[in-house]
């Protein structure tokens, strides 16, 4: 039988706020445990929330950008329940009546376009931070833990999507593309490592052509784009072997481990909680006037779709070339600072940024707003190909060392006297010396095999370390031939 | 009967409360007087009354995002029946 | 001179002619806390150090030619469900019994601003759940009229301590009755503003959506002086109304002429002693004689809340008590082998039963399946509650009824049987139901014991109220106190 995947996820976002949900606490990561702590996020017997206006104004933002409905009467829930992470032991959330409700998001895929609907967006505070100790770290077999609440109380979107999904790739997809439009919003830097950005993934198989939904499995600890897609994939196997065997699945929360490859069983439905959600009667409702939603919507910077379009009407880029492009702000940023600086074809620049610069950011594992290379080394490095000073071949290399020093590419190729030999004379004396060595590869070249004119050339390039103008060696090697 | 002995372990759970056998039967008995007589209002038609939460119709109280100042982590964990590291202390969780 | 005896006004009056001092009159008090502490027990804890350097301070003030706020150099209690930062704060529990809070309260701290010199911390019903003060998990404080009986709850300690001159006034909370049944009960003033007039942050939640609180004094006249200080805006609690601060004072004006008063009938019924009765229609008659325009009335709907109350307030106190788990502060377990045995067996030792009761009524009430039918039905009875006192306030300024059923019970007498507890505030709960202000003044006695008369004002009628208040205790001329 042929199985279908349905895959939703929920995405939690936190917010790019000075102060924290509902207390003054600053929200900067990486301070000292419980340096960022008051009587609020503590929860402290007698201590009341107050709302973060600015958090409530990105979440519209943000479903305002995806083409939510806005909640013009919106109010906050407790969601109760016991865990050491949370001061209250209820988290301030929202329920019946979320910020924003269906939205959608559209997906260019390799070869299709596709679209996932976004159910909801709601906002909610974060928890604190546990440190397992002893037992390798780990919350099975660790002796204790220790609690840090500096993150407690942080703002925190959650945005769940439709169970559109089909495969690990629009799973992928959409959880980036979720990313470059909350960045080029402003509203989160979506940083994965740090958390500022977490996505659990539900996923169920049914055979091919049915309505109904089958069991579903909650996938957590996917900390990165490459592990959403990996977990995904192994959860479809993992199911898709069970249900050819008749095995049925069980509704739990899996833990996908990144260094094992494999999901294993967090907690089954036995545990599940009854949240005892109720209107938290220490806030009152927002009711929100339709003009100042309006306005916000006026005031929504470019979105990535938006960028794309206008990649391919003004720099007359390619859709694929323009898709990548924006699939990070920094991307994006980073292309147009390029392209505003160098005078020639933006499709060079595109090439440049999609092939060696993203290469080597991918294998450094570094992002493009924190490399060392920069779009002014960007520009420079081509006009230097422009204008004949080196050959595309030594511009690969010297893009090496730009990327490894951040020198300017003029420095190096000064440095490294990479300049191209353009010299008629001094080619013209290599191009001699070649063919005097190597009387068999011009017999051959007579013979009419093409291969050996090849073999000249690169003869000539080597002896001139690579740094003689490919063209003059043509040219001049056809002539004494 | 508006609550029964398995309703009371229940709601301890969920409400983490140690409850002893004989604590359970005794709950069990007080509890049901009470729902038996809070329970009444069920009896009530309210299709068309709209739920109050707040006495005082306040609505749209939001504070700027401005930090404000923090307690030092000394004063944050004076009252934490256990810390270490300067942060508090859970014995282990599963 | 018995300065303990005296009421905040006269006080004031000598502090500022340097009759007195300040260290004299904290001192008058702290031997009437010698005397007769031991047969009240109002206090959890006593601040005395605390209260002799603020009387010095206060005194240093008025030798120094300062001009003083009408509430400088008064000895106050403070019920302890309050935060009082370095002091501390037990909430009547065993699971805050080594509780230090880091913060003060926004209610306490403006009265601290005003120059009070704060004698100690209350006794209450654990976490404010009860009406007799039985519930504390230390100790029963006793009715000064009558040490074998209650002085009331939750803010028994509050009420005694005033009614024992403990202290010149105090602060209590007032979530179905807190502040007027105990006051009621004691023979003194008591008064639940307005819900949102005084800020909440930094009093222990019961249910956040009732809880408000409020003063004990000597009679209505302390009552609006420290009321001009207790309220105000509070950036702090979302739940706090703004308002120009009037003067509540001025609003203490012994005249009735074409004020009217509504008695609903609901409140006069079967439930109420006839003793009271009788006193509380002498009272009517008294107010009749002051030229108030005094007629029965019906709210139709109150017979509900009781109902309502006993499923709104538990379940917002399951969630709000939820914080008490050993982890940041009070008590935990010593030897607990993990984290939901240290759960389970802190509350379990910590809370006591009454506070269990509430904690699995309202964890019931609104967890699956039971929601609509409990929560989601009693804020919809809640509704119709306010509508019913929407419609008399139409026809009337004030209404007024009996603040308690009975007068004070005998320690012991109701423990065993919680609904027959919760049914002392049938007259009170309905009030905070609504959010509406409402004042206990005494209005006579049964058997010697003191009956309380509740006047419930509009939203944000406190003016109206006091006045009401006023006149009837300037007419009817209350002077008894309780032989200690
Ligand atoms: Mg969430
Ligand atoms: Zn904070």
């Amino acid at each position: 039988m042929e199985f279908e995947s349905v895959i939703g996820l929920e995405i939690h976002v936190e917010l790019d706020t000075e102060s924290k949900m509902f207390c003054g606490c600053s929200t900067r990561f990486g301070e000292a445990p419980n340096t960022q702590t008051c009587p609020v996020c503590l929860g402290m017997p007698g201590s009341l929330p107050v709302p973060n206006k600015k958090a409530v104004e990105y979440v519209i933002r943000t479903g305002l950008a995806i083409f939510c409905d806005i909640s013009l009467f919106s109010q906050f829930h407790r969601k109760n329940y016991f865990y050491p992470d949370m001061p209250k032991n209820y988290q301030i959330s929202q329920y019946d009546i979320p910020l924003c409700i269906d939205g959608h998001v559209d997906l260019e895929m390799e070869d299709y376009a596709t679209t996932i609907g976004v159910t909801r967006i709601h906002l909610e505070e974060d928890t604190g931070k546990l440190l397992h100790i002893g037992g390798a770290g780990r919350i099975a077999g660790a002796d204790y833990s220790q609690v840090d609440f500096n993150r407690a109380g942080v703002p925190l979107m959650e945005i769940v999507s439709e169970p559109d999904i089909r495969t690990p790739e629009e799973a992928k997809a959409y959880a980036q593309k979720i990313r470059a439009i909350l960045v080029s919003l402003g509203v989160s830097d979506c940083n994965m490592d740090q958390g500022s950005m977490r996505v659990d993934a539900n996923i169920s198989l049914r055979p091919v052509g049915r309505e109904e939904l089958g069991v579903k499995a909650e996938l957590k600890n996917l900390n990165s784009f490459r592990s959403l897609q990996r977990g995904l994939a192994y959860e479809i196997e993992r199911q898709t072997k069970a249900l050819q065997n008749g095995e049925a699945i069980v509704q739990e929360t899996r833990h996908w481990d990144e260094t094992k490859n494999t999901t294993s069983t967090l907690r089954t439905k036995e545990y599940a909680h009854d949240y005892r959600y109720f209107p938290d009667p220490d806030l009152v409702p927002m009711e929100f006037d339709p003009e100042w939603i309006e306005g916000l919507r006026a005031e929504l910077p470019e979105l990535p779709d938006e960028r794309k379009e206008r990649y391919m009407s003004d720099f007359g880029l390619p859709a694929h070339d323009a898709n990548l492009l924006v699939e990070t702000k920094a991307t994006g940023d980073f292309f147009e600072a390029a392209v505003a600086l160098y005078g020639g074809d933006a499709k060079i620049m595109s090439n440049w940024i999609l092939g060696d610069l993203t290469y080597y950011l991918n294998s450094e594992n570094v992002e493009i707003d924190a490399g060392e290379v920069k779009p002014a080394h960007l520009v420079e490095m081509v006009e230097l190909i422009d204008d004949g000073t080196i050959s595309g071949k030594i511009a690969k290399e010297l893009f090496s060392e730009m990327f490894k020093t951040g020198k300017m590419p003029k420095a190096i190729v000064e440095e490294k006297g990479m300049t191209q030999i353009s010299g008629q004379d001094e080619i013209a004396k290599i191009v001699d010396d070649v063919i005097a060595q190597n009387p068999d590869a011009v017999q051959e070249f007579h013979d009419g095999k093409e291969r050996a004119f090849g073999f000249l050339v690169g003869q000539a390039m080597r002896l001139t370390k690579g740094r003689g103008n490919p063209q003059l060696i043509n040219r001049l090697l056809k002539e004494r031939l | 009967m508006a609550i029964s002995e398995k309703d009371v372990k229940h709601v301890a759970w969920l409400a983490r409360l140690a409850l002893s056998d004989a604590e359970v039967e005794k709950f069990a008995k007080q509890l049901d007087v009470i729902l038996e007589h809070a329970g009444k209002i069920a009896e009530l038609d309210t299709k068309d009354v709209q739920p109050t939460a707040h006495a005082i119709p306040l609505k749209n109280v939001l504070r700027e995002d401005k930090v404000g100042r923090c307690l030092a982590p000394e004063v944050a964990l004076a009252n934490a029946p256990h810390q270490e590291d300067q942060a508090f202390v859970v014995p282990r969780i599963v | 001179m018995e300065l303990f005896k005296l009421t905040i006004h006269e006080l004031h009056e000598k502090l500022v002619s340097k009759e007195i001092s300040a260290k004299e009159l904290a001192q008058s008090v702290f031997s009437r806390i010698d005397d007769v502490e031991e047969r009240v027990k109002s206090y959890i804890t006593v601040t005395r150090d605390v209260a002799l350097a603020k009387a010095d301070e206060i005194d240093k003030k008025i030798a120094g030619g300062e001009r003083i706020g009408p509430l400088a150099g008064i000895p106050t209690a403070i019920k302890d469900v309050m935060n009082t930062e370095g002091i501390r704060t037990t909430c009547g529990s065993k699971i805050l019994d080594n509780y230090i809070p880091v913060y003060t309260s926004t209610a306490v701290k403006n009265l601290l601003e005003e120059g009070i010199v704060m004698t100690g911390k209350t006794n209450m019903d654990e976490f404010a759940m009860g009406s007799s003060t039985e519930n504390s998990g230390f100790f029963v404080t006793h009715n000064p009229w009558d040490l074998e009986r209650v002085p009331g709850g939750s803010s028994g300690g509050s009420a005694s301590v005033v009614a024992a001159d403990e202290a010149i006034f105090s602060l209590g909370s007032d979530t179905g009755g807190s502040i007027r049944q105990p006051a009621a009960l004691c023979g003194i003033v008591g008064m639940k503003p307005t819900y949102g007039l005084v800020s909440r942050f930094g009093l222990i939640a019961f249910a956040s959506s009732l809880d408000q609180i409020g003063p004990f004094t000597k009679d209505v006249t302390d009552c609006a002086i420290v009321l001009n200080h207790l309220i105000g805006h509070d950036i702090n609690d979302s739940t706090s109304v703004k308002i120009d601060k009037p003067d509540y004072t001025k609003a203490l004006v012994n005249d009735l002429n074409g004020i009217k008063i509504g008695v609903p009938k609901e409140l006069m019924a079967e439930g109420i002693d006839s003793k009271i009765k009788a006193v509380i229609e002498n009272s009517l008659k008294l107010l009749e004689a002051n030229g108030a325009v005094v007629a029965e009335t019906s709210l139709p709907n109150i017979e509900h809340s009781l109902s309502a109350y006993y499923i709104i307030a538990p379940a917002e106190a399951s969630s709000n008590l939820a914080r008490f788990d050993g982890v940041r502060y009070g008590y935990r377990v010593p030897d607990a082998v993990d984290l939901i045995d240290m759960y389970m067996r802190t509350r379990a030792e910590g809370f006591g039963d009454e506070v269990k009761r509430r904690i699995m009524l309202g964890t019931y009430a609104l967890s699956a399946g039971y929601y609509d039918a409990y929560y989601g039905q009693a804020q919809k009875v809640r509704t119709l509650i306010i509508d019913d006192f929407n419609r008399a306030f139409t026809d009337y300024d004030v209404l007024v009824s009996p603040t308690t059923p009975t007068t004070a019970f005998k320690i012991g007498e109701k423990v065993d049987d919680p609904l027959k507890m919760y049914l002392s505030d049938i007259c009170t709960i309905p009030v905070n139901l609504a959010g509406l202000p409402g004042i206990s003044v005494p209005c006579g006695t049964v058997d010697g014991l003191p009956v309380g008369l509740q006047v419930i004002g509009k939203t944000l009628g406190e003016e109206m109220m006091l006045r009401v208040a006023y006149s009837f205790e300037q007419s009817f001329g209350w002077s008894e106190k309780p032989k200690l």
